[in-house]
């Protein structure tokens, strides 16, 4: 089952596209990185596949091909939105009662237990928790409602390291305890390499890289040898990305998952998510996307991590 | 997702667990990540445990630590941890049990632990007889690479022992 597709999908605020073009098929079971730089869409994706704004053009379904907004998509997605919202005026038990309230399905012992275990007292405002406090709240909120889809927009951009760990390590839990499949977006990719194995590249509005992050690292890989004989090789290979000092230089390529041979003289080197990353987030022109050759890998399991 | 036989959690409501909380029988191992190492994370948990089973820290018998407690002391995801614990059932050296988790079934250790702490201490104080003579790391390294490659060419070598010991009667007493 895909957690989100996306076919032309697009957003238009004004006369700007804050997303343009978006077709994706996100498998389900998976922990997806959505990562970018600021105002890249990540969050106008988001909002439209929980429903908060409409699509200008194109469409989107979740949980296997529901509206998002239907009843099956309430009932099933879990959102968290950027800096952990809370009425900070109210107390913890006071944000049970309405979380509690507002959904159909709501596990108040689950909540409760969880809270008691992260020594959270319920009498609390939630304004006076400490940042990571409010982030775990909200995350328990969020998985009190049982959900199969978890969305997760910028959830840890105040919190500090052993918090991030933290939140990071409940999410995680909850992904092998009940299998749920977590959407979260960050512009920090350091942290999610150890967590993701899905990678979304959005910039400028448009999809860039999309993939199990397994299959992104086996079909890239950094060739390193002499500066002279770059450009021969760069117009036979698919580079991506290329770094060239005086004499020697780096090809970051795509190799398409054939075992291409490796040029004499030359060196084969694996990538990291992140050098992937930083690859084409500096060339905006390339593209890796699952491709109509790719179409018998369309629900990949395998993981790199 | 594939979810591991051992997580019987959610039917009954169990959850949840604290974060690095660990209920149960304890594996005798903990992982750990270098994250400056390079190796992927699931070859990383792959080579702790082969290196655990040949020091004798982990023997037939020996519970692995439970998918979800890895994820939760490590924040890690627990397809990493399944794809791991496939590898090394797939090298035969662990089984799944249903319901239970996944135990060790051979051993890569061929000796007893008494007697790897003897060889150890041997080992050490050849080392501070080639550090007194004036011999630092990367010299003793090669002299050992060397030493060990004229051993196993003279036919003493190790290569024939190599390899997984499987059986209950060969884990470490």
């Amino acid at each position: 089952m895909n957690v989100i597709e996306a076919s032309g999908l697009g957003k238009r605020y004004g006369s700007s596209w804050a997303l343009r073009e978006c077709t994706l098929a996100i498998p389900g079971g998976h922990l997806v990185a959505l990562v970018g730089p600021n105002g890249a869409g990540k969050t106008t994706l988001l909002n439209l596949v929980v429903s908060l704004t409409t699509p200008t053009a194109g469409t989107v379904t979740v949980l296997g091909g529901a509206r998002p907004g239907s009843l099956a998509a309430l009932d099933g997605i879990a959102f968290v939105a950027q800096n952990a919202p809370l009425h900070k005026h109210l107390s913890v038990a006071d944000m049970l009662h309405l979380t509690r309230n507002l959904n159909r399905r709501f596990d108040q012992g689950y909540a409760r237990a969880r809270l008691g275990e992260l020594d959270i007292p319920l009498a609390r405002k939630t304004g006076k928790l400490s940042g990571g406090q409010q982030a775990q709240l909200a995350l328990t909120l969020a998985l009190a409602r049982r959900p199969r889809l978890l969305v997760l927009d910028e959830p840890m951009a105040s919190l500090d390291p052993l918090a991030r760990h933290n939140f990071l390590a409940a999410v995680m839990t909850a992904m092998a305890d009940d299998g749920v499949s977590v959407v979260l977006s960050s512009h920090i990719l350091l942290e999610l390499e150890r967590v993701a194995d899905y990678l979304i590249l959005l910039t400028s509005g448009s999809v860039q890289v999309a993939g199990a992050a397994g299959d992104l690292l086996a079909s890239h890989r950094v060739l390193t040898g002499p500066a002279a004989e770059a450009d021969r090789y760069a117009a036979r290979l698919n580079v991506v990305h290329t770094r060239r000092g005086q004499a020697q230089a780096h090809l970051l390529i795509r190799t398409n998952g054939s075992a291409s041979p490796v040029p004499s003289g030359w060196e084969a080197h694996p990538v990291s998510l992140e050098e992937l990353v930083l690859a084409y987030l500096r060339e905006p022109g390339a593209a890796s996307l699952p491709g109509p050759g790719r179409t018998g890998h369309a629900e990949p399991t395998e993981v790199a991590h | 997702m594939e979810i591991d036989k051992e997580i019987s959690g959610p039917a009954g409501g169990g959850r949840p667990s604290p974060p690095g909380a660990g209920d149960g029988p304890a594996s005798p191992i903990e992982f750990r990540l270098d994250p400056a190492s390079g190796v992927p994370t699931y070859l990383q948990l792959v080579q702790q445990v082969e290196h655990a089973l040949r020091l004798g820290y982990l023997k037939p018998g020996d519970q692995l630590p439970r998918v979800r407690d890895v994820v939760a002391s490590l924040a890690i995801n627990p397809n990493t941890v399944l794809k791991a614990y496939r590898e090394l059932e797939t090298k035969g050296l662990t089984a799944g049990r249903p319901g239970q988790g996944t135990f060790i079934e051979a051993t890569l250790s061929q000796i007893a632990l008494p007697q790897l702490a003897g060889l150890r201490r041997s080992l050490l104080g050849w080392l501070a007889a080639a550090d007194a003579a004036g011999l630092d790391e990367d010299g003793i390294a090669a002299l050992f690479t060397s030493v060990l490659r004229d051993f196993r060419e003279r036919g003493g070598g190790p290569g024939n022992r190599r390899g997984v010991a499987s059986g209950q009667g060969e884990g470490v007493a």
